[in-house]
């Protein structure tokens, strides 16, 4: 295993440096020095192996094994109907496609933010907004403690960037779509969101595969929200069945402002998600909901951390987790409250629906409490469905499996019923009972 | 409709709740089942609508020509059998209207019927929340969670007129109500009453059938009918309570051994 990890770290040193010599990291002055360290920080510790404590229970060995390339310069065609199927009905708001991890401007929709800021591509925000770009990339997100953030900053070229000015409210949100269509191929985007004073955007990330076969998509994505700003923050991840999926979310929250994420995760073979809260300044408030519907041979892992470091901030988490066949859940729930951070309120919970005796459950709780006047719970529950539950909707004349299907819609409504984007959550309803698979109720709820 | 015939039942640690009972119910008639705390009234009521926990040890039971036992649960009620619960249970995150939406698609379905589109659905759901006296807002509402007593045991009612049984059984529909609701309540029950169909009062208390009216009343005492009779029987077993009833039993009089009718 050793080897095989060793090799895999060896692969990318060199793709990195062969890009390097060639100068082919189109990239302003100040991020060539950012890249050597961040590659540094990688080759120190190449991929994570179980003995690494937080990554104990998700073992990244076939990820490691696999040879994953770099896509092409020139991004792959998407079949029309691929496109089709992803599209949300009756939106109308900016959406920018990234396939492969390269920005496909013929496959997006620019639509300007009312009251300027910004909406593109990170590498065209590198030309326009360069300062800000580098004031925030690479500033928040802790890739000097995670390997993946790193290999992600060392090689970053394209992703998105929403920048939103002082006082502007944008309601319609933003969609960010990363198509993978390539077997074999590894994509890293990089997205850069900043929210400016009193500002409000609805963000939606979309990770979408339209090949079953094996590939890697390892993302960043970097929040800022400055003074009484206000994000919401969505995150579909439909990958496909074989893809290793690594995300890392990095929200740092400035003073009074508020951030709300959902994400929901069907997809992929391996799906790992790293998300950080960071309250940097006091009164901030956060709200973070997850779903994942798996099943299969799929494994699933949320490492989510709340650093409460200011006073007076609240943090709300619910975590829920449906699973099939001999799919295997991991949960990591940390909530930091530094000596300083006097009147946190922290929640947390995780809850996980069984659908078969071959699944497994890693569900942790981590609390590090070091000031005296907070509130903080957390909670976390395991179980099958309710016998009693399947009998009432049977004695109304369901079968057992619209039954099945509609409790596990119930279970997982919780989530989705906090989506407040409403073709969204028709769209996420839509996936869920796609996944459930009854007509039944396919065609009474959506 | 009905036809019971020495029915034997109970659960794994205890297989003789119910010891040879027998009963026919015909369309059109109303039928209160009563007894104290534990006899088996709740047992009959579950085993008839095919809850899996209870084992059947012996007899049998038919429903509208066809052997009810061997029927699973949802077929049942798919042949318009009904139970409203005592207890009903909590359905988080599926509203009521889809809940009855797709209980009502699913057994038209399988009756060769039309579906309902949405707004078929809301004008019938319309006309049954009159029934019951409650208004559209219950519905949007997720599946008894958060409900009141009152509520719950309407919304049985409100599924029971969605739904239009042959035969509904109510267990124990009464208990828990304040008199308002009980009024509401009886008056649905007394609304969906109709010739072809026939209903199972399973109650404790006389109360209710003040204000429904069965045509027979039988005593259920230690899983066996002991006594039946008329509207009458539920107005001296309010009135002497059940002890006359258990010493008539314990003296040895013959009792049960008829069908009960």
């Amino acid at each position: 295993m050793t080897t095989t990890v060793a090799t895999a770290k060896d692969r990318y040193l060199a793709e990195f440096e062969a890009l390097d010599r060639r100068g082919a990291f189109r990239s302003p002055s100040w991020l060539a020095p950012f890249r050597r360290r961040a590659i540094d920080r990688f080759a120190e510790s190449g991929f994570p192996t179980t003995r690494d404590e937080d990554w104990r229970y998700t073992n990244l060995t076939s990820l490691a094994a696999t040879p994953f390339r770099p896509a092409a310069p020139s991004p792959a065609g998407v079949p029309a109907e691929a496109l089709e199927r992803l599209a949300l009905p009756g939106v109308e708001w900016a959406r920018l496609v990234f396939v492969d991890g390269r920005y496909s401007p013929k496959l997006s929709t620019a639509r300007p933010l009312p009251g300027g800021g910004q909406v593109a591509s990170l590498a065209a925000g590198m030309i326009t907004d360069g300062d800000m770009i580098e004031r925030h990339l690479g500033r928040h997100v802790r890739w000097d403690r995670n390997v993946f953030a790193a290999l992600n900053t060392a090689f970053v070229e394209d992703g998105g960037f929403v920048s939103v000015p002082p006082e502007v409210r944008s309601e319609t949100p933003i969609e960010l779509v990363f198509l993978a269509t390539t077997p074999g191929v590894v994509a890293q985007p990089r997205t850069l969101i900043v929210a400016g004073l009193h500002s409000r955007l609805t963000l939606v990330e979309r990770y979408v595969g339209i090949t079953d076969e094996a590939y890697f998509t390892n993302a960043v994505t970097e929040i800022v929200a400055g003074p009484g700003a206000a994000v919401d923050h969505y995150v579909l991840q439909e990958q496909g069945a074989q893809a290793f999926h690594v995300a890392t979310v990095h929200a740092a929250l400035g003073r009074d402002s508020a951030f709300d994420t959902c994400e929901a995760t069907f997809g992929g073979r391996l799906a790992r998600t790293t998300l950080t809260l960071e309250f940097a300044g006091e009164g901030g408030r956060g709200a973070i909901n997850g779903l994942y519907v798996v099943g299969g041979r799929q494994h699933v892992d949320h490492h989510v951390t709340v650093d409460h470091a200011v006073p007076r901030c609240a943090s709300r988490q619910l975590f829920k987790g449906v699973l099939d066949g001999t799919a295997r859940a991991v949960f990591n729930g940390r909530i930091i409250v530094r000596p300083d951070a006097q009147k946190t309120d922290a929640t947390q919970t995780n809850k996980h629906l069984l659908l078969s005796d071959g699944v497994e459950v890693d569900s942790k709780p981590q609390l590090e409490i070091f000031a005296d006047d907070v509130k903080c719970t957390h909670g976390a529950a395991e179980g099958q469905l309710a016998p009693e539950a399947l009998f009432y909707l049977k004695s109304r004349g369901l079968g057992e499996e619209t039954a099945r299907a509609l409790l596990t819609y119930g279970f997982a409504h919780e989530v989705l019923e906090r989506v407040a984007v409403e073709p969204l959550q028709a769209y996420l309803d839509r996936l869920l009972m796609a996944r459930l698979g009854s007509d039944r109720i396919t065609k009474e709820i959506v | 409709m009905l036809s019971i015939r020495n029915l034997s039942a109970g659960v794994e640690n205890k297989p003789d709740i119910l010891k040879r009972i027998s009963l026919e119910v015909k369309a059109g008639e109303v039928h209160a089942i009563m007894g104290p705390n534990g006899s088996g009234k709740s047992t009959l009521a579950q085993v008839l609508a095919g809850h899996p926990g209870y084992i059947v040890t012996s007899g049998e039971v038919t429903y509208l020509g066809q052997d009810l036992l061997s029927l699973p649960a949802e077929e049942r009620a798919r042949a318009g059998l009904f139970l409203a619960f005592q207890y009903p249970v909590e359905i988080p995150g599926v509203s009521n209207a889809y809940f009855l939406k797709a209980a009502v698609n699913e057994r038209r379905s399988r009756q060769g019927q039309e579906e309902l589109d949405a707004i078929e659905f809301l004008q019938l759901l319309d006309e049954k929340l009159r029934v019951v006296e409650m208004d559209r807002s219950f519905v949007n509402r997720p599946v008894n969670e958060g409900f009141s007593g009152g509520e719950k045991k309407r919304n049985e009612i409100l599924q029971m007129a969605v739904l239009e049984p042959k035969l509904a059984i109510l267990d124990e529909t009464d208990s828990g109500l304040d008199i308002d609701a009980l009024k509401t309540v009886a008056q649905g029950v007394n609304r969906l009453r109709r010739p072809d169909n026939a209903m199972i009062l399973v109650t404790h208390y006389q109360r209710l059938l003040q204000y429904v009216e069965p045509d027979r009343v039988h005593v259920l005492f230690d899983g066996r009918i002991v006594k039946s009779g008329g509207k009458e029987l539920a107005l001296e077993l309010e009135r002497k309570g059940y002890d006359w009833i258990r010493e008539e039993v314990t003296a040895g009089e013959p009792a049960g051994s008829s069908v009960a009718r």
